[in-house]
């Protein structure tokens, strides 16, 4: 694959990256207590007096939620630890109700894992997952609201997440861009977080340090707090990097610390140092219990796991033909490969496949559509192929049908029978509007016989403006050639 | 006239039942009784106009036949526990203008036993202490007080106070290393901590979720051992709460202990163990050997690290659980610039000394480098007291001990404000049964020279509240201890 080196002047260097990601689990209430996780609810909506923290108030878990996390560690191809604790991470903020977070700490629900991801080059590369641990939520702070004063809104308080943690496996922007599309992949396949980032129910640390190029030490890293895009994060760790090569080069030293992403200035800037950094407390959550899971638990949501996208685009390239580029595209979203799935059964896959991500997808683009609300169903997509393959009209009249098909979402039999569009193949026909033609033009005929071979599109043109389009060009081409010698 | 505030809650259930007394009498002559003894400042809140409509209730569910187990008795509430639309402050500054919008589940409980409440009593600031002298409204003066003012014991002095002084039929108490056992013993009254997990802590100010247990404070071992009946319960929304069944304890009242061993822990009875204690702990084991018990010697080896091991573990939890005071929601704020600003005047402010100094001592234990050395050694501690009690209940069925090490001492005493310490040391036969999460009751055996109650403790195994009970009766039946 293609490596990802910083050049400078004086030296080469090599970029180190880990990824924490909490993801909001997708669940009807929040992980500890009974209130509604609905996004866009008045503020202050939804909160219990669990989640407003009040005295005597005590956690209960969520199974649901449990469910998900176990859900997405087997996504992640990842151990499941029957036993895990929860723990208290102790810190005073306004949007903190408790002053303290629950969370994992030392025996989390999820161990280690590995996700593949596919680069731009065409190759793959395993990402190892740490760990994963559910915890639940703050709530948030508006300052913007008045000059004095701050606002607390509580309805996200205890909606439960998941954190997820890889090694320190990125050795470049392309592969954490790489790496969140295909978790949010995995994640949406699972239905287990919904995986927007811009809405923030999936928010990204990146760690980055550098070092020089073919050594293995570990220099300081700096984590920047709350990216919220996969082109901020590729953005991020190039100008973090960037930040460190300088550094170093000019004989500086890198803090350990905690920085903030500016997309603005495409610049990080210091939130934290290190001599500020919290010193948590974390102790095991005494309200809780520890967390301990049956087999029969697990291999029951083992059971009813969804086909993921790395199987399922194996599964396409094997039994329906499709490239590794097509498969990965069409089951980055599950919702894109069952379309797709529909559409290709018992026609050309490869010509479904061509046409998904050829016009149909432009259509959806210009028509400023989701999937979901497309005019085209799959069934008539997959017919529309079916009629190119078995001849009865050819590309360029398909180009029209689904152009019309787009306005009226009509069955495309019903469009070519209506209109009249059925190719002709008969030769008959066909070698008539060829005699016509070469009787009007003997000047042109007899330029081609001169030598001007150049002039034999201009005869399929005419034959098929003639046919009104519908004549089969093949046919065209065949007797043309044999009739001008 | 018989004053129907000496009756027990059995005693007075039956002449309810039998219509000889009403509800409205009853609960009458406890706020009566309420008022005569304000000079204890047991209560810190009342609700009479609340009861008297309750009794009104139970007069009537009495009338047409639909009376419930509690059906207007009249009951004090520590104001630990949380009552909807009832101020409940835990006695610190910080929320003593505080009114939940929900019931803790053993009042509720109660209440649904038709059980109706007095007020709120007086504690010691967020249970943490054990004279009353923490408590923001000030201290609880015991009962049994001569010409000087005597401490009520902690923290669930109130409790004890109201219940010795006829303030209430009974009371609710919590313990997280002796809060109830020890205000009851001060007090000459009857306490259980039952087993932890035995009643929910939903809506309970928590102090320290690993050992807080609520229980019943009350004129004697048949009246615990009724409202334990209402008390305890799994509860879903206490994830600590044992799903263990709840027998009738009072099924236990008046079983003989024939055979029953009785464990006498060594290491409870140091050199210099206060010779009348160790005389009533004699007598104590007499009386059961005279009911048919078997006395036996059994070694609680790590009984000495029990303290230390408390006194890490229960501040820990207590600075994370206290956290969620900070003036940003409820309770009391004081003002400053910036939010930083705001958490340390609302909490210099609203927190008392003691409250400070376990915040104190909680944060540094959990400390990152302090970790290890403290808060990691003291769980591991804990299970060898476990395993401590759990080697001694192969060799007998119950233990019996002294609650406290003195008596009731002067409010204000220096020897105890001057040295935390020594007012720690109090707590030395009681910690060990919350590390352990044992049940424990305390009960008074007799009276000193100075004419102060003493109280016995009996350790049971855990949810084996039954075997406490029936030996607590036999206990008490022989102790024939006079009440106030």
């Amino acid at each position: 694959m293609s490596e990802y080196i910083i050049t400078t002047e004086k030296g080469k260097w090599e970029v180190i990256c880990g990824l924490e990601i909490h993801c909001q689990i997708i669940s009807q209430s929040k992980i500890f207590s009974g209130a509604s996780t609905e996004f866009g609810d008045d503020v202050n909506e939804n909160v219990s007096f669990v989640d407003a923290g009040m005295p005597g108030m005590l956690p209960t878990l969520n199974k649901e939620c449990v469910h998900q996390a176990v859900k997405t560690g087997l996504g992640l191809n990842a151990v499941i630890n029957k036993y895990s604790e929860f723990s208290r991470k102790n810190y005073f903020y306004a949007d903190l109700p408790q002053g303290y977070q629950i969370t994992q700490f030392q025996y989390p629900i999820v161990g280690e894992g590995a996700i593949d991801i596919d680069l731009p080059d065409g190759t793959t590369k395993t990402i190892r997952i740490e760990r994963m641990h559910i915890e639940q939520d703050a709530g948030k702070s508006i300052h913007d609201m008045s000059p004095t004063k701050s606002f607390i809104d509580l309805n996200r308080a205890g909606v439960g997440l998941m954190e997820i943690v890889t090694k320190p496996d990125f050795r470049s922007p392309d592969e954490a861009g790489a790496f969140l599309r295909k978790l949010r992949s995995i994640l949406r396949y699972l239905g287990t977080c919904d995986g927007n980032m811009d809405e923030g129910s999936m928010r990204c640390d990146v760690n980055v340090s550098v070092r020089p190029y073919g050594s293995d030490e570990l220099r300081t890293r700096c984590e920047m707090k709350n990216v919220n895009s996969v082109k901020f994060v590729m953005q991020a760790i190039e100008s973090e990097a960037k930040r460190h090569v300088e550094t170093y080069e000019a004989d500086g030293d890198i803090a350990q610390e905690t920085r903030q992403f500016d997309p603005a200035t495409q610049t990080t800037k210091v939130m934290r140092k290190k001599e500020f950094a919290h010193d948590y407390r974390y102790f095991p959550e005494p309200d809780l219990p520890p967390l301990v899971l049956s087999d029969e638990f697990i291999n029951k949501i083992k059971s009813e796991l969804v086909e993921l996208p790395d199987a399922k685009k194996t599964r396409f390239i094997k039994e329906l033909g499709l490239t590794a580029y097509d498969a990965s595209v069409i089951c980055e979203n599950k919702e894109t490969a069952d379309f797709f799935e529909k559409a290709a059964k018992g026609h050309d896959a490869k010509k479904v496949a061509n046409w998904l991500m050829g016009d149909f997808f432009a259509m959806l683009n210009e028509k400023k559509l989701e999937l979901k609300d497309s005019p085209v169903s799959a069934e008539n997509l997959g017919k529309l192929v079916e009629l190119i393959t078995s001849n009865v009209i050819n590309g360029k009249t398909a180009k029209d049908v689904f152009a019309i098909m787009a306005e009226t979402g009509e069955n495309p039999d019903k469009i070519v029978e209506e209109k009249g569009l059925k190719q002709v193949t008969d030769t008959s026909a066909i070698e008539k509007l060829i005699d016509d033609l070469l009787a009007s033009a003997a000047d042109n005929v007899a330029a081609y016989r001169g030598g001007k071979v150049g002039l034999f599109g201009w005869f399929v043109g005419q034959v098929m403006k003639q046919s009104q389009g519908k004549a089969n060009p093949q046919v065209v081409n065949e007797l043309l050639k044999k009739k001008l010698g | 006239m018989t004053d129907l505030t000496d009756l027990t809650i059995s005693e007075s259930l039956k002449k309810l039942k039998a219509k000889e007394i009403s509800p409205v009498e009853l609960t009458t002559a406890y706020i009566e009784k309420m008022k005569n003894n304000d000079k204890y400042n047991a209560y810190v809140t009342t609700t009479e106009d609340l009861a008297l409509a309750q009794a009104k209730e139970a007069e009537k569910r009495y009338a047409n036949g639909t009376n419930r187990p509690l059906e207007g008795i009249a009951l004090g509430i520590k104001d630990l526990f949380c009552t909807k639309g009832v101020r409940t402050t835990a006695c610190s500054h910080i929320i003593d203008n505080f009114v939940p919008q929900y019931e803790s589940t053993v009042t509720q409980h109660l209440l649904d036993d038709g059980a109706l409440f007095l007020g709120k009593l007086n504690l010691d600031e967020f249970a943490m202490g054990g004279s009353n002298e923490t408590s923001c409204f000030g201290p609880v003066v015991n009962p049994w007080s001569k010409e000087t003012k005597l401490v009520a014991g902690g923290s669930s002095g109130g409790s004890a106070a109201a219940v010795a002084a006829k303030m209430c039929a009974a009371a609710t108490g919590t313990d997280t290393g002796g809060s109830i056992r020890e205000p009851a013993a001060f007090c000459g009254v009857t306490g259980i901590k039952p087993t932890y997990g035995r009643c929910s802590r939903y809506g309970i100010v928590a102090f320290a979720s690993s050992l807080d247990q609520a229980g019943p404070i009350a004129k004697d071992v048949t009246d615990c051992a009724i409202l334990l009946n209402s008390m305890a319960g799994y509860d879903a929304k206490d994830s600590t709460s044992s799903k263990v069944d709840v027998p009738d304890f009072t099924s236990f009242i008046g079983k003989d202990i024939k055979g029953l061993k009785v464990g006498i822990p060594q290491e409870y009875r140091p050199d210099g163990l206060n010779k009348e204690i160790s005389d009533y702990w004699d007598k104590a084991a007499q009386i059961l050997k005279d009911a048919g018990a078997e006395i036996v010697s059994v070694s609680l080896p790590h009984t000495k690290y029990a303290l230390p091991t408390y006194y890490v573990i229960a501040p820990a939890e207590a600075s994370s659980n206290l956290a969620r005071y900070d003036g940003v929601r409820y309770g009391n704020r004081k003002e400053g610039n910036g939010l930083d600003e705001l958490y340390i005047n609302t909490r210099t402010e609203g927190f008392g000394k003691e409250v400070k100094r376990r915040i104190l001592i909680g944060t540094y234990v959990l400390s990152a480098g302090y970790y290890d050395a403290y808060y990691l050694k003291a769980q591991k501690v804990r299970r060898l007291i476990k395993n401590d009690f759990d080697e001694a209940f192969k060799k007998c069925d119950i233990l019996l001990t002294p609650t406290s090490p003195i008596e009731p001492f002067a409010i204000g005493d220096k020897k105890m404000l001057e040295n935390p310490i020594n007012m720690y040391l109090n707590d030395v036969f009681t910690v060990s049964v919350n590390l352990a999460g044992l049940p424990a009751m305390s009960l008074p055996i007799g009276l000193s020279q100075n004419g102060l109650p003493f109280g016995m403790q009996l350790i049971g195994k855990a949810f084996d509240e039954e075997t406490i009970f029936k030996t607590a009766y036999q206990l008490e039946r022989g102790a024939n201890f006079v009440r106030m």
